[in-house]
């Protein structure tokens, strides 16, 4: 209990009486700074567990403890990255990426004075992801990938202490999401905060992650954990060997038994 | 390319050009008489010679009409905001509105002339009933429709209802918002020109139904032109306005053009 940042005790979640519980008797913990990614077949309460970590749903059961507090409500210390980009398209870049700092505190209330501060250290976060010379761009000029980088700019530019990517990487194509994993991972590497992701790919969670979590069919159980214990820094080609190889069948077994229960 | 662009330039007022033609054409060799059907150079001899009254009743009609339009605008956006950022509102007033705006908007213009008589105000109060609907129905949508994941996003943040609207919804319906406008401005002209035409003293409505009681219909078509040339160039006022202001909205039309 003590070293864990965030904590999920015996959570249940239902959107409301009649569909009952979305997710269902989850426990876990994370660790300061660990990247953990969740798995399972589609609609298995992924999406719902990050909402819980986000605080902007609350558990039925059980309890939600983040950095030793119960989550009652949205955490601000939180950002998010979704499958689609969701940038607006009437803003530039840069007015994208500046736009948690213009809502959550303590930004917001010097964001008028600081707003050149802000803008650079924007500007470095997108360089940092390989987007220098877009800043002025709108988001229908930029590629899908590129977009995707924006997002994940977006959810870091207020230094969260905890990342939540809902599938961010699935409608790329797959040199693409290759690519975005290597951005991914050094920017983890670089400022070190916790990460949640929820994905599809057992590849994309085996390279990134340091624990993966297997889903059941809703309602939604954790029915597997599984450490990831290849070696960092990881290089693209550890996904072709034999250890890694290993681990995504490993994973991709338990799938397989969920799909046919 | 050049040629094809120009070409799609010009080409409504070419469509313009041959519709005249043949209209004119086809009165002087069937002898169409004016009390009939008037051939364009007798509407434009029409409007030469009542040049002064027609602009003097034009004004009166344009007048009423952005009054209209302007306390439309300003009662459907409000009701648009309400009705778009709450649910409740929406399940609430929404099949009201829709009931209200079934009603044929020439239906009211009695009541209006036994609650202020006759002349400017039912033109301004019709102009008006028969506009703010469609700019509601817009900016409802346009606030209605922003994405659960971005909502998510801000919210997760911190971000109350009002930074949603803010920062999100408003700029997120302008597109919706400017779209509506050009729909409104003509459905105001439509309004206050009904209204002119069954109760008032003072307005194009007003002149061609005097003009048409006395069989002269060149200056009822000179009536006609009058409104549909000023409806027409409010009406590109505002889609200049709507490019000009949420060009994100229509970046693949303007890559096109």
């Amino acid at each position: 209990m003590s070293d864990a940042f965030v904590e999920v005790d015996k959570v249940d979640l239902a959107y409301d009486e009649v569909s009952g519980n979305a997710i269902e008797d989850v426990s876990l913990s994370m660790k300061e700074r660990e990247f953990i990614a969740m798995v399972g077949p589609s609609g298995c309460g992924k999406s719902t567990f990050m909402k819980l970590c986000s605080g902007l749903r609350r558990p039925s059961k059980g309890q939600v403890i983040v950095e030793g507090r119960e989550v009652s409500g949205p955490l601000k210390i939180v950002g998010m990255a979704f499958q689609n980009a969701t940038l607006l398209p009437w803003r530039t870049t840069l007015g994208n990426v500046l736009l948690p700092l213009e809502i959550v505190q303590p930004y917001r209330a010097s964001f008028k004075e600081k707003k050149a501060e802000y803008a650079e250290r924007a500007r470095a976060l997108l360089r940092s992801v390989g987007l220098d010379g877009y800043e002025n761009r709108f988001p229908w000029e930029l590629s899908g990938g590129m977009q995707q980088r924006v997002s994940i700019c977006r959810a870091l530019v207020h230094e969260p202490k905890l990342l939540l990517l809902d599938e961010p990487f699935a409608a790329l194509d797959a040199f693409t999401r290759e690519e975005l994993w290597c951005i991914l991972r050094d920017l983890w590497m670089l400022k070190r905060f916790t990460v949640v992701l929820v994905t599809h790919d057992l590849r994309e969670a085996t390279f990134l992650a340091d624990t993966v979590y297997v889903m059941s069919k809703r309602p939604g159980r954790i029915l597997a954990r599984r450490d990831i214990d290849i070696p960092r820094p990881r290089e693209l080609e550890v996904t072709y060997s034999d250890k890694f190889v290993g681990i995504v069948l490993e994973l991709r077994e338990h799938i397989g038994r969920i799909r046919k229960a | 390319m050049a040629v094809r662009s120009s070409l799609e330039r010009w080409s409504p007022w070419v469509v313009l050009a041959a519709i005249i033609l043949v209209w004119e054409v086809v009165c002087r060799a069937f002898h169409v008489s004016d009390f009939i059907f008037p051939a364009p150079s007798g509407i434009v001899a029409s409007l030469r010679q009542y040049a002064g009254p027609i602009t003097g009743h034009a004004l009166q009609t344009f007048w009423s009409t952005m009054a209209g339009f302007v306390l439309g605008v300003t009662v459907g956006v409000l009701l648009g905001f309400l009705v778009g950022s709450s649910r409740l509102m929406y399940n609430a007033l929404y099949p009201l509105m829709v009931g209200f705006n079934s009603i044929p908007k020439s239906a009211f213009v009695p009541i209006l002339v036994v609650w202020f008589g006759i002349g400017t105000v039912p033109a301004i109060l019709t102009a008006f009933v028969i506009c703010f609907f469609p700019i509601t129905v817009n900016v409802a949508t346009g606030l209605a429709t922003i994405e659960p994941e971005l909502e998510d996003v801000l919210r997760a943040l911190g971000a109350n209802r009002m930074d949603v609207l803010i920062k999100v919804g408003l700029p997120r319906s302008m597109p919706y918002f400017f779209a509506s406008l050009k729909v409104a401005i003509t459905l105001a002209f439509v309004g206050s020109v009904v209204s002119e035409t069954i109760a008032a003293n003072e307005g194009i409505g007003y002149l061609m139904m005097s003009a048409g009681s006395q069989m002269r219909m060149p200056l009822v078509f000179a009536g006609l032109t009058v409104i549909s040339v000023m409806a027409m160039a409010m009406y590109a006022v505002f889609a200049f306005l709507e490019r000009r202001m949420t060009g994100w909205a229509t970046r693949g039309m303007d890559a096109r053009a």
